[in-house]
């Protein structure tokens, strides 16, 4: 691609201005002096990794969130985006992740759903509502009758009717917020015609991706965030893929989580050709004591559903698992944690601790077989061993006896972790091990990952943040849409490396 | 103040206190009411409620209902009754082990149901529920079977006495027993709560919340199952209405006693206990004289009032999530 710069478009007035914004959470600053500007009539990319800082933008943009300070400009004139209901006014609208909408009504209700046409008695006017949705779905191409319910659509046409809404409050801005991530192919081609006409119909659009091919497909402008700041804006075609890739990435992280030498043993676990009808294909690992094996890719790469498919929550199609040296079948979670592996999910606050139930109870419940004599519980022994690892883990609470659910988040944490150390696991599968949590957290658990790989335990961690990666893994395995995209040794793996690998950009991988 | 406060936070403390109010007002104008003997009397009387209350609590920690109850008292007691008089030479403990039996198989079916077809509980106790009574209509025809056509032996059971007290209440007592020993020390307890709880937690942890549901439903089934023996022989009559409403009287003494309806929490003292109170209330307000729909209002004036309170406490954990949560503020 040798293109001409096209300097000879002349620049648009840009129609949104945001400067200086920042927003600060108890405990994390989210945002902080951050600017963007969008332009009528073109598409500007918005890049960075998890937890830079674009949710929170968009959820300012969309008066959800309330920016501590900073400046909007919207035509030149300062606005506040005190409420939802405040930004739809100004013409701003988003098209999220999961779409947001309603399965039990019609299209056409949820196209106006919140500013239905009113006949002169205030009550809705069907016949209006009906005939004005078909008008916005004709103007997209899109083939969907008003009064179809929302639960028999596709995931693609569901993506037409929000975006039918975007249109149906004449919005100027448009933000769409990984809008691809659940679309097939033909169904991505079709949104960017979609794109296409909305670009010029003036709109200006923030299109939210992981995917660089994408954003080079559709987009003119683009802005960088890392770590909750703008780290680079500008014209698309005035950078080049790696470009992007250092300002996503951009700073020197070996150092920052250091994994501590540990004896590297034997093989504990291989996994040989795994596959899932769905989720993912061909996957193959071998994984040794004291070894940390960091599992990267993009949110959606089938990680998680490869990992909870070798703890037995799904079924894979194919594949064989050794654990040392044996066969072994894992039919459900029970068997995986029989036979030595155990899983901390990635949401522990939903799939993690029994917040009704006490520590005590919740550190037993996967050891109940240990802690039982002729299967009756023994609670002298189930106190025995909650206090082990309540003691292990430094827990912060007044008795074991209390619910989970009193505790603090990061010690809410530690119960669930104590709960699978007491197992006495030879693998543990960590998914997103900090996700959600304060610096000073993070240090406590790559640290404590450190010693379970020093005391002979085979780690796999999930991660979507390239430090923790670089930092604490001894091997990584990149995935890319269901399949293994690369293994990387430690040394000399660099971030751009990983990047490439996960968004498969073929032009700059060569 | 605090001291109060965390009394009042043990839901079996409250109702200790309400207990002994209710039995002191009454006490203040019927004090016959208050005699040992006549408490034994209430005890007996609220041994059946105990019984499937306790049941009942197992199906509602794991997240579920089980509206067939009533149901199942009806055509267990209706076929025990009807096999009764069909071959009297029977040994009662063989009938017994027929209401046992069909009891389980009857909550087997809803468990099934709800385990393997996905079904969620209140849609498939309310056919079952409506299945079972059915049923009994068709194997009696709608005839009843009355006293006179039941053996000496079959009448006798619930009443005889062992140490001054009647097998029945002996029978209460032990399921006490045994369902705190079930509750507190057995893995299938801890999966009960665990399952209610936090069902992906969970499944996590290895535990099969679908066969965990399923064995709720059969011990529920199978409780309700040896009731319906106790009832038609109390009351030496069965017909096909009997025990109608039943289930609402299950779930009420659950939901009194502190077991929360989404699952998870509860405890056997506390069911044991919000039984009794409306054991008490039954039994009294006929003795101070309101009529019978005052009671059906006063017991749903208790209902909505232990509901509120079981609903405060749950509320105090939602704060503490959405401060978690960061909400804007």
């Amino acid at each position: 691609m040798n293109a001409m710069p096209s300097t000879d478009t002349p620049t648009t007035e840009p129609i949104l201005k945001m400067t200086g914004i920042s927003k600060t959470f108890p405990g994390v600053k989210a945002l902080s002096d951050v600017a963007l500007e969008l332009r009528p009539g073109h598409v500007t990319a918005l890049i960075g990794e998890n937890g830079a800082g674009k949710s929170t933008l968009v959820k300012i943009l969309t008066g959800i969130y309330q920016p501590d300070g900073g400046n909007i400009e919207i035509d030149g004139k300062k606005v506040d985006l005190p409420t939802a209901e405040a930004a739809q006014d100004l013409g701003i609208t988003a098209i999220h992740q999961e779409t947001v909408l309603f399965d039990e009504l019609t299209v056409a209700e949820n196209i106006y759903i919140g500013h239905q046409p009113r006949n002169r008695y205030g009550l809705i006017d069907w016949a209006a509502m009906h005939a004005r949705a078909a008008a916005i779905l004709h103007g997209i191409d899109a083939p969907i009758s008003t009064r179809t319910r929302l639960k028999d659509l596709s995931i693609a046409q569901r993506h037409l009717v929000a975006i039918a809404r975007a249109l149906s409050i004449d919005a100027r801005i448009v933000i769409m917020d990984e809008p691809t991530a659940a679309l097939s192919y033909k169904e991505v081609e079709e949104l960017f015609g979609i794109i296409d006409r909305l670009k010029k119909a003036g709109k200006a659009i923030l299109f939210i991706s992981h995917k660089f091919e994408e954003v080079w497909q559709i987009c003119e402008y683009f802005a960088v965030f890392r770590d909750g700041r703008q780290v680079g804006a500008g014209r698309l075609d005035e950078v080049s893929h790696n470009d992007l890739v250092k300002l996503m990435v951009g700073r020197d992280v070996t150092q920052a989580f250091p994994k501590l030498p540990a004896e590297i043993g034997d093989v504990v676990l291989k996994v040989d050709g795994y596959c899932h009808p769905t989720e993912f294909d061909q996957v193959s690992l071998e994984l040794r004591r004291g070894e940390i094996l960091g599992l990267y890719g993009l949110v959606g790469a089938g990680r998680s559903e490869f990992c909870q498919a070798l703890f037995g929550v799904t079924h894979p199609s194919a594949g064989t698992v050794t654990l040392s040296g044996k066969p072994i079948t894992v039919r459900s979670p029970s068997d995986a944690i029989d036979a030595g592996i155990v899983y901390v999910p990635e949401e522990r606050g939903r799939h993690g601790a029994i917040t009704a139930m006490s520590i005590v109870s919740n550190i037993s419940l996967p050891s109940l077989k240990v802690t039982s004599r002729r299967n009756f519980l023994r609670m002298a022994e189930e106190f025995d061993l909650a206090r082990k690892y309540a003691e292990r883990l430094d827990l912060r609470a007044a008795s074991l006896s209390q619910p989970v659910g009193t505790l603090s988040g990061g010690n809410q944490q530690k119960v669930v972790i104590g709960k699978w150390l007491a197992t006495l696991p030879k693998v543990i599968i960590l998914d997103e091990p900090t996700k959600g949590i304060d610096i000073g957290s993070k240090a406590a658990v790559h640290a404590f990952m450190s010693q379970l790989a020093v005391e002979g335990l085979a780690v796999i961690m999930v991660s979507s943040e390239i430090p923790e990666i670089l930092g604490m893994s001894d091997r990584v395995i990149v995935m890319r849409e269901g399949r293994m995209a690369g293994v990387f040794e430690r040394e000399g793996l660099t971030p751009e490396a990983l990047v490439r690998a996960a968004t498969g950009n073929k032009e700059a991988a060569a | 103040m605090t001291i109060v406060r965390s009394l009042l936070a043990r839901r079996e403390a409250l109702l200790v206190l309400a207990c002994l109010l209710l039995l002191a007002a009454i006490t203040a104008r019927f004090p016959a009411f208050s005699t040992p003997k006549n408490l034994a009397g209430v005890f007996n009387d609220t041994s059946i409620l105990i019984m499937m209350a306790l049941g009942q609590s197992a199906v509602i920690l794991t997240k579920s209902i089980d509206l067939s109850v009533a149901a199942n008292v009806a055509l267990t007691g209706m076929t025990v009754a009807m096999l009764n008089h069909l071959v009297p030479g029977l040994p009662v403990v063989v009938l017994i082990l027929v209401a046992i039996g069909m009891g389980m198989l009857l909550g087997a079916i809803n468990g099934f149901l709800v385990w393997w077809l996905d079904i969620p509980a209140i849609v498939v106790t309310l056919g079952t529920m409506t299945i079972f009574r059915g049923l009994a209509f068709v194997e009696s025809g709608g005839a009843w079977v009355n006293a006179h056509e039941m053996s000496p032996a079959f009448l006798e059971l619930p009443r005889t006495l062992i140490l001054g007290l009647p097998v029945l209440s002996w029978t209460g007592l032990v399921a006490i027993v045994l369902a705190t020993l079930l509750f507190t020390r057995t893995g299938l307890g801890r999966a009960f709560y665990a399952t209610g709880g936090n069902a992906v937690a969970a499944v996590y942890a290895g535990i099969d919340i679908g066969k965990t549901r399923f064995l709720a439903f059969v011990l529920s089934g199978t409780v309700a199952g040896l009731c319906g023996y106790f009832w038609v022989s109390r009351y030496a009559v069965a017909y096909v209405d009997v025990a109608s409403g039943f289930e609402l009287d299950t779930i009420a003494a659950c939901v009194i006693g502190g077991v929360s309806t989404i699952g998870g929490v509860g405890t056997v003292g506390g069911v044991v206990l919000g039984a009794l109170f409306l054991g008490i209330i039954k039994n009294a307000l006929p003795v101070i004289g309101i009529s019978p729909f005052w009671q059906m209002a006063i017991s749903g004036a208790i209902i909505i009032t232990a509901v509120v309170i079981n609903a405060r406490g749950e509320r105090v954990k939602g704060r503490v999530i959405l401060r978690r949560k960061e909400l804007p503020l």
